[in-house]
């Protein structure tokens, strides 16, 4: 399972914008001006299942991909769709939703 | 393109303006609403949002989920800070400080937000026609405060203060219909939608978008925290609201009604039993909220002949 | 060299902002400054002013669309009293906090219960902790001149701060008086073009108004409550320019007569122009008296304040307003605090004043300052404030 995506490097710390900034750096008001760092955040840690896709059964069309509600869903390069498990929350609609329910939710065993 | 009957997910972008990290429950259906809503709306947009959920949820500081300019002032006056936008907006590129680009002016809020404390609010920005979009993303009750009842709690479903006790058995009161007070207001467009219907919720608000004045748009968000039900249910139990008719999908153009998805309605107890906020509602108040949602849907169908 | 005009302060001051070129203008009626609106409205509708103007459906609105249009980059103003700026409350705490350079003219008016339109300065007590840059002015001409100034002074870079306009409701408001208006050219010679710091544009988005943890809320009330103590030299900046200008220069605090005197008032706002004709009436006497008169109200001027009562035996400080069972009037409890271990620092009494516009002649000044002379030798309670003029 290929964890993460393209644009974003994984194991990053922090980015332009510390969480415990010195009363200096916050002159211009509380603004946050790096659009879209909360990518930075991992909530993949908060799951307790994966989602697992039996590729045999795969149609590649989509549904998985716009209900995720955290935009875990990603495409791969040979066409099918995976959960990106830096985000992925484990709730389980892409297995519930999927059309040919190719997708199992496991148990995270640690 | 049938909104309903094709799954074309290749048809919609691949990009996302409101991004992975937010800390929305898991198989949070309002974060679904409000990720497609971006999508149909693109880069070309500010977002005024009120407090509540998705704005806790999207900011805290130092992360921002938003890929597009966005603020927030407060509860109850998302409405009127979009106005604000869009008024500055309008002054600037009329006098030649700003190109003009057709940005997009949304202002955000829940069903607290949009049907209690901001109802004012709203009212002003409609009645004094903005060009500004108005999306209610209702998941019936303050969740972010931990599941109090709002305007929009239906009848019977227990919240923390309309809990279901000896005497009284949740909500007493029936849903504000929220989407009549828009079409009230005689704005160009108003809709209903639910993100278990994604192609149908992203043309709408394209739609919406593309309506000169204000338009409204109300997107039954499914809470699997507050409405206690598995989290991978979260968009069946909202396809099985507007199967059921408790959450109709249609839309009002120019005081025409049409409705989005015409077909037989099944039992609403089907909807009902599911929820861990319905549980304790007696045969009786089903009966009761089955008769209510027969006519309210005859009545909305009543109106599509008119 | 305008011309001298006799006209309504609240007309001249509409018309100050029009020349001003305000962008959107957020408007809800309330009295005294609804004149102020009304003229913009008819401003705009004989297309003299270019501007947006927004007729909102409350004072909390009204406010909530400055947040918007500053925010959006576009120079906004909006206008309330009393009510209205209770009613708008928590966003005018908002709008600092963000930076939204936004220019408000408060006509002040007792705050309710029981309702009341007439002028006295409890509502603007109600905000002293707001963040806003804040000013008071005695007579019409000073609220031109300071409409151009608040602009100026907000709407700078290394301000941004939003900024409060005090002026008596109908004391001011509705006066006519002799008013010079500026020419257009010297607005925009004092006044540049509105160049927001940060604004919302697709093509650099950012997120205004983030969720604060306790692990950073401390840093940005630091750094707002510096960015105000800041805006100190950019206002007497400002200032200064002002009178380069027109030929008028206004302090944070200014004194009248007060090089050899043992007693001086210490007021805000409009009383300021009685207690004038007080202290010359006073002077003829051979009283000793003078008066002090605060301008900024915040950032607080101590420095100011130490100067001007230097050598002076008492401050009498009247204020406009009561702060229920509180250690003095809110004017005079800042003033004890500010002037506490100062060395030979003056006694100080406290009177209130004018509440819901009651009229304070110069005899009611006479009268204070012979009752406060008597008092010259006792100790003054530290929490010690008289309602003047009840009727016991």
């Amino acid at each position: 399972m290929k964890e993460g995506r393209n644009d974003f490097k994984r194991g990053e710390k922090l980015g332009k914008i510390s969480a415990e900034p010195t009363w200096k750096d916050l002159g211009t008001g509380f603004i946050v001006d790096d659009p879209g760092n909360s990518k930075e955040y991992k909530t993949g840690d908060w799951r307790s299942s994966r989602p697992v896709v039996d590729k045999s059964k795969c149609i590649s069309c989509g549904v998985c991909y716009i209900f995720c509600p955290d935009m875990a869903i990603v495409k791969t390069e040979d066409g099918f769709f995976e959960a990106d498990l830096y985000y992925c929350k484990g709730c389980g609609i892409c297995a519930h939703e999927c059309f040919t329910q190719c997708i199992t939710m496991v148990a995270e065993e640690e | 393109m049938e909104p309903l009957n094709v799954y074309a997910t290749r048809l919609v972008t691949r990009k996302e303006y409101f991004v992975s990290g937010h800390k929305a429950c898991q198989g949070c259906a309002e974060a679904l609403a409000v990720r497609l809503v971006a999508k149909a709306l693109g880069k070309n947009t500010v977002v005024a949002t009120a407090t509540g959920c998705m704005e806790v949820v999207s900011s805290a500081y130092p992360h921002t989920s938003w890929d597009v300019p966005w603020i927030h002032v407060a509860f109850e006056n998302a409405a009127a800070v979009a106005s604000g936008v869009e008024a500055g907006y309008k002054a600037l590129i009329r006098k030649g400080k700003m190109e003009e680009k057709n940005t997009t002016f949304l202002a955000m809020g829940g069903d607290g937000a949009t049907s209690d404390i901001g109802l004012q609010s709203l009212s002003g920005a409609l009645e004094r026609g903005h060009d500004f979009l108005y999306v209610c993303y209702d998941n019936e009750a303050y969740m972010n405060t931990g599941i109090q009842r709002s305007s929009s709690t239906p009848y019977g479903a227990s919240t923390t203060t309309s809990p279901a006790g000896a005497l009284h058995k949740g909500q007493l009161t029936w849903k504000k219909n929220m989407a009549a007070i828009a079409v009230a207001h005689e704005i160009p467009y108003v809709a209903t939608a639910c993100p278990s219907y994604p192609m149908d919720l992203i043309q709408k608000v394209e739609k919406a978008a593309k309506m000169k004045g204000p338009a409204y748009v109300h997107i039954l968000s499914v809470c699997p925290t507050g409405w206690r039900i598995p989290t991978e249910k979260a968009i069946w139990i909202g396809r099985l609201a507007v199967e059921t008719g408790v959450f109709p999908l249609y839309e009002v153009t120019n005081g025409k009604y049409k409705i989005s998805l015409e077909s037989e309605l099944r039992p609403v107890e089907e909807y009902l039993k599911p929820q861990g906020r319905f549980r304790h509602l007696t045969p009786e108040m089903i009966v009761e909220i089955q008769e209510k949602v027969t006519a309210d849907y005859n009545k909305l169908k009543a109106k599509t002949t008119a | 060299m305008g011309k001298r005009i006799g006209i309504e302060v609240s007309i001249a001051a509409a018309d100050a902002i029009a020349m001003a070129n305000v962008d959107v203008v957020a408007a809800y009626p309330i009295t005294p400054q609804t004149h102020i609106v009304e003229h913009l409205a008819e401003l705009v509708a004989e297309g003299e002013l270019d501007a947006e103007f927004v007729p909102v459906e409350s004072e909390h609105s009204a406010m909530s669309v400055a947040c918007g249009s500053s925010a959006a980059g576009a120079r906004t103003f909006t206008c309330t009293s009393s009510q209205g700026l209770a009613l708008m409350n928590e966003i005018v705490f908002i709008a600092a906090s963000m930076k939204l350079p936004i220019v408000m003219i408060l006509a002040n008016r007792s705050l309710s219960g029981p309702i009341s339109i007439w002028n006295d300065h409890s509502d603007v007590m109600s905000v002293r902790d707001c963040g806003w840059i804040q000013v008071f002015v005695e007579n019409g001409q000073e609220v031109f001149d300071h409409v151009m100034f608040a602009f100026k002074v907000a709407e700078n870079k290394k301000v941004s701060l939003p900024v409060i306009i005090n002026m008596d409701g109908f004391a001011l408001t509705h006066m006519i008086e002799p008013i010079e208006y500026w020419e257009q050219e010297e607005v925009n010679q004092y006044l540049p073009d509105f160049e927001p710091v940060s604004r919302l544009h697709p093509d650099k988005p950012i997120s205004m108004g983030a969720f604060g943890m306790p692990n950073n809320f401390t840093e940005v009330k630091k750094a707002q409550d510096q960015a105000l103590r800041d805006s100190k030299p950019e206002i007497i900046k400002a200032w200064k320019e002002l009178a380069e200008l027109k030929g008028k220069e206004y302090k944070p605090v200014e004194t009248y007569q007060t090089e050899d005197a043992e007693i001086v008032f210490m007021a805000m706002g409009s009383f300021n122009e009685t207690l004038s004709l007080a202290i010359d009436e006073m002077r003829e006497a051979g009283q000793k008296v003078g008066l002090v008169k605060i301008r900024l109200w915040r950032p607080f001027p101590l420095d100011e304040i130490e100067e001007a009562v230097k050598g002076v035996k008492q401050v009498i400080v009247i204020d406009r307003a009561i702060s229920f069972g509180g250690p003095g009037g809110p004017v005079a409890s800042e003033i004890r605090s500010a002037l506490y271990g100062q060395e030979n620092a003056p006694g100080i009494t406290n009177y209130i004043c004018g509440l819901a516009g009651r009229d304070v002649t110069i005899k009611d000044f006479i009268k204070i300052y012979e009752e406060s002379k008597a008092k010259l030798h006792d100790r003054v309670r530290q929490d010690e404030y008289i309602i003047y003029g009840v009727r016991e």
